[in-house]
C-alpha cells in the first residue's frame, strides 16, 4: 500500500516570545519541531506500512529550512519525502495551503502510486485550526475521518477500513472505504525511536523538492494570499487584566491558617458558592 | 484557517484595504446561521451559546438570525428547533433524513452546503466541537469560502464585514481576521468561549424544510458501533461549576490524588494543565487551555499551575480564580483574582480538610462510604 503522511514544521509553542512593541512573533531563536499532533499521524502510517507492505512518502509545504522536518521523519523510516516550497505559497490560509498540499498530493500519486491513505496530525500546534486536513479530503475526493483513535481493521482486498473515532461524548466506530484521508488523535499509539540504519539511509536521502509548477500547479491565484479568502487584519496581545490577583499574606502562618483565609476570600467575594458547594456552614 | 497557519508571518495589515466591493454573486447573502448540534438525544449547548452571539450580530446587521438543524424524522428533531427558538433564533431551516440520525461527514456536508447554496447566509457560525471542526472544514471548502477557526470574539464593522478574533501561536497573540470577497462567512467557537443566553420561553418560529434527496446505499461511510463515555455534553469539566486544576508545580503524578480529592470534597470537577497531559499524568481530556478545555465555572482553583497564555486563554471567563504557586513571579497571578504564594502540596490538604469540617453529616457521611 501507498501512504502519503503530511507534516508541518512548526515553532515551539513553548519557546514563543512576542515582542512587545511590534507584537509580533520573534522567531530569531526559536527552535522548530515537528508539528506534535503529526508524529502519532506517522507513527500509524509507518505500523500499517510494516504490517501490509508498501511505502510511506512524507510531505509538507513550508519554507526550504523545512527540509530538516522531513529528514526527521526519513530516520523513523519513512521511504520518501516531498518539500512543497515556493514564494507563491507564502501567507496561505487553510483554503491555500490545502489546495497547495492536495496538488501535491495528486502529484505523489502520478510519480510514486496513488496513496491508499492520506494521514494528517489532529491540527498543528501553531495554527490550531483541524482546517486542513479536511480541505484536502474535500478536494482529492477521498473520505474523511478525523479525530482517530485507533484504526481497528483495515482490509486492502476489499478496500475497507474501520477506525474508532473520538465524537463528542463518546467514540464512534465507522466502517469506511479506501482512499480516505485520517487525521491522528494524539495518544493514539507509542512512537517508536528510528533505528541506526534509517538514520544512516536519510543521511543519504535526497529529497524531493517541488516548486508550485513542479506540483502540477497551473493557477496560482489559489495559493498563497491570492488564494486566502482570511485575512489577518490586526495582530495585538491579550489585553492585561486592570487588577492582579490580591494577595494572600503568607507571613508565619500555617497552611490552616492560609485555608481558613482562602475559604472566607472566596465566600466574600461569590457569596452564592455558599450555596453551590457540598457543604454548609458560615465562613 | 488563517493566519496561524500561514506559512510567513501574516502580511502586514495593509491586504486588508484590499477589501473590494463585494462580487455580485454574493451580494445576495443575508442572515445569521447556527448549526444546530444534536448529539444522541440532546442538543449540544455550544449551539444556544452561539444562538446567543449570532443574535447579537444579526441584531446589529438588522437581519434575521436562523438554526439549522439536520437530523432524523422524530420528535426530537423538532424538540431542537423548538429549543432553537427559545435561544433566540427567528427562523429554522431543517433537513430531515434518516441517514442523519448519527453524524457522517459525507451526508452532512451536503445537506448543509446544498442549504447554504439555495438559501445563501453571509454568517454561518458552529461549534468547534470534534463534530463542528470535521462538518465545517468540509463546508467551508466546497464553497472554496473563508473559515476561521476557534473564535473568542464575534463582531461587526461598521460596512458589515464579520471580524473574527481567535488566538494564535498558542494563544501567545489575538489576531482579528475577515473573509474576504466570499460568503458565507464562516467561523467556530469553542464550547464555553461565550456564555449561555437567557432562555426564552417562545418556541414558535418559521421553519423551512429543504429536502436533499440522500439514498443511505450512496454513503460510503457506516456508523457500526457507539461507545458512550456515559456523560452528556454539560456533565463534563467544560460546563463544570467549580473546578480545580493542577499542574507541574505539583512536582508528582501522585499529588494529583489531592486535586481529585479537594475537588470530590467540595463537588467540583477537576483537570490539569497541558505539561501533566504530555507527561502522561492525566488524560487529554482533563487538559484545561487552549489545545484543551475551555471552562467558565463559578469557582476556579489552580494549584501549581503557572498560567501560560495557553492555559489563561482557557480559564478567563471563570467567575472567581484562586491560584495558589509558589512563585511570586507566575503569570497565573496576573490574571487570578485571588492568589496565595505557597506549596500547594501543603496547602491542598488543608483546604480539604477545612471544607470537610464543614460538611454537613449527610455529606459526611456520603463521602465515608
Amino acid at each position: 500500500m501507498h501512504i502519503v503522511i503530511c507534516i508541518k514544521q512548526v515553532p515551539d509553542s513553548t519557546q514563543i516570545r512576542v515582542h512587545p512593541v511590534t507584537n509580533t512573533i520573534m522567531r530569531q531563536g526559536v527552535p522548530t519541531i515537528i508539528n506534535p499532533y503529526d508524529l502519532f499521524a506517522m507513527e500509524e502510517a509507518l505500523r500499517l506500512r510494516d504490517r501490509h507492505g508498501g511505502e510511506v512518502t512524507v510531505l509538507t509545504m513550508g519554507p526550504p529550512m523545512a527540509e530538516d522536518a522531513l529528514r526527521k521523519v526519513l530516520t523513523y523510516g519513512a521511504d520518501r519525502a516531498v518539500l512543497l516550497t515556493d514564494r507563491h505559497f507564502a501567507g496561505s490560509d487553510t483554503l491555500a495551503t490545502s489546495f497547495a498540499l492536495s496538488q501535491a498530493i495528486a502529484k505523489i500519486g502520478e510519480s510514486f502510486g496513488t496513496p491508499d491513505i492520506v494521514f494528517t496530525g489532529k491540527q498543528t500546534i501553531d495554527g490550531d485550526t483541524a482546517q486542513v486536513g479536511p480541505g484536502i479530503a474535500k478536494r482529492l475526493d477521498l473520505l474523511q475521518l478525523t479525530y482517530v483513535a485507533k484504526i481497528a481493521s483495515i482490509d486492502l482486498d476489499a478496500r475497507e477500513i474501520t477506525v474508532e473515532r473520538r465524537s463528542e461524548g463518546g467514540t464512534q466506530t465507522l466502517k469506511s472505504k479506501l482512499p480516505c484521508l485520517i487525521t491522528m488523535l494524539e495518544g493514539s499509539n507509542e512512537i517508536r525511536r528510528g533505528s541506526l540504519d534509517d538514520a544512516l539511509r536519510a543521511a543519504r536521502s535526497a529529497i524531493v523538492k517541488w516548486s508550485a509548477a513542479d506540483a502540477g500547479i497551473e493557477d496560482l491565484t489559489k495559493c498563497g494570499l491570492r488564494g486566502s479568502p482570511t485575512v489577518v487584519k490586526r495582530v495585538f496581545a491579550p489585553p492585561e487584566r486592570a487588577e492582579k490577583a490580591e494577595q494572600i499574606d503568607t507571613t508565619e502562618k500555617t497552611p490552616r491558617d492560609l485555608a481558613e483565609e482562602l475559604i472566607a476570600g472566596i465566600f466574600l467575594r461569590q457569596p452564592a458558592l455558599k450555596s453551590e458547594l457540598a457543604f454548609c456552614g458560615d465562613a | 484557517m488563517l493566519s496561524t497557519n500561514r506559512e510567513s508571518p501574516p502580511p502586514a495589515v495593509g491586504r486588508a484595504a484590499m477589501k473590494k466591493e463585494l462580487p455580485e454573486q454574493f451580494k445576495a447573502h443575508r442572515h445569521v446561521w447556527v448549526f444546530i448540534e444534536l448529539e444522541r438525544g440532546k442538543v449540544h449547548p455550544v449551539s444556544f451559546e452561539l444562538l446567543g452571539e449570532g443574535r447579537k450580530l444579526a441584531d446589529k446587521l438588522g437581519v434575521q438570525l436562523a438554526g439549522v438543524v439536520l437530523g432524523p424524522p422524530g420528535e426530537f428533531t423538532w424538540f431542537a428547533i423548538a429549543e432553537a427558538f427559545a435561544y433566540g433564533a427567528d427562523l429554522a431551516y431543517l433537513v430531515e433524513a434518516p441517514l442523519l440520525a448519527d453524524y457522517r461527514n459525507e451526508p452532512f456536508t451536503k445537506a448543509l452546503t446544498e442549504l447554504v447554496t439555495t438559501y445563501k447566509p453571509e454568517i454561518l457560525l458552529l461549534g468547534a466541537t470534534t463534530l463542528g471542526r470535521d462538518l465545517a472544514g468540509s463546508v467551508a471548502t466546497t464553497l472554496l469560502t473563508g473559515l476561521t477557526a476557534d473564535c473568542t470574539e464575534l463582531d461587526v464593522d461598521a460596512d458589515g464585514s464579520l471580524a473574527a478574533t481567535r488566538p494564535t501561536f498558542g494563544g501567545s497573540l489575538l489576531c482579528t481576521i475577515y473573509t474576504l470577497n466570499c460568503r458565507p462567512q464562516m467561523a467556530t467557537v469553542r464550547p464555553r468561549v461565550m456564555a449561555m443566553p437567557q432562555r426564552g420561553n417562545n418556541q414558535i418560529g418559521r421553519v423551512i424544510q429543504h429536502d436533499v434527496p440522500m439514498i443511505e446505499e450512496e454513503i460510503v461511510t457506516k456508523v457500526v458501533g457507539f461507545l458512550s463515555d456515559g456523560l452528556s455534553a454539560t456533565a463534563n469539566l467544560a460546563y463544570a461549576d467549580v473546578v480545580v486544576a493542577g499542574g507541574l508545580g505539583l512536582g508528582a503524578a501522585e499529588n494529583l490524588n489531592l486535586v481529585k480529592k479537594l475537588a470530590q470534597t467540595i463537588g467540583a470537577d477537576y483537570g490539569c494543565s497541558r505539561p501533566l497531559v504530555q507527561k502522561g499524568w492525566m488524560p487529554a481530556d482533563r487538559q484545561i487551555g487552549q489545545t484543551g478545555k475551555t471552562i467558565r465555572p463559578k469557582l476556579y482553583i489552580a494549584a501549581g499551575i503557572s498560567g501560560a497564555i495557553q492555559h489563561r486563554v482557557g480559564v478567563e471567563g471563570a467567575d472567581l480564580i484562586l491560584a495558589i504557586n509558589t512563585d511570586p513571579n507566575a503569570p497565573i497571578f496576573d490574571f487570578a483574582h485571588l492568589g496565595v504564594v505557597t506549596d500547594a502540596i501543603r496547602l491542598l490538604p488543608s483546604l480539604t480538610e477545612l471544607f470537610t469540617h464543614r460538611l454537613s453529616p449527610h455529606s459526611r457521611d456520603k463521602l465515608a462510604n
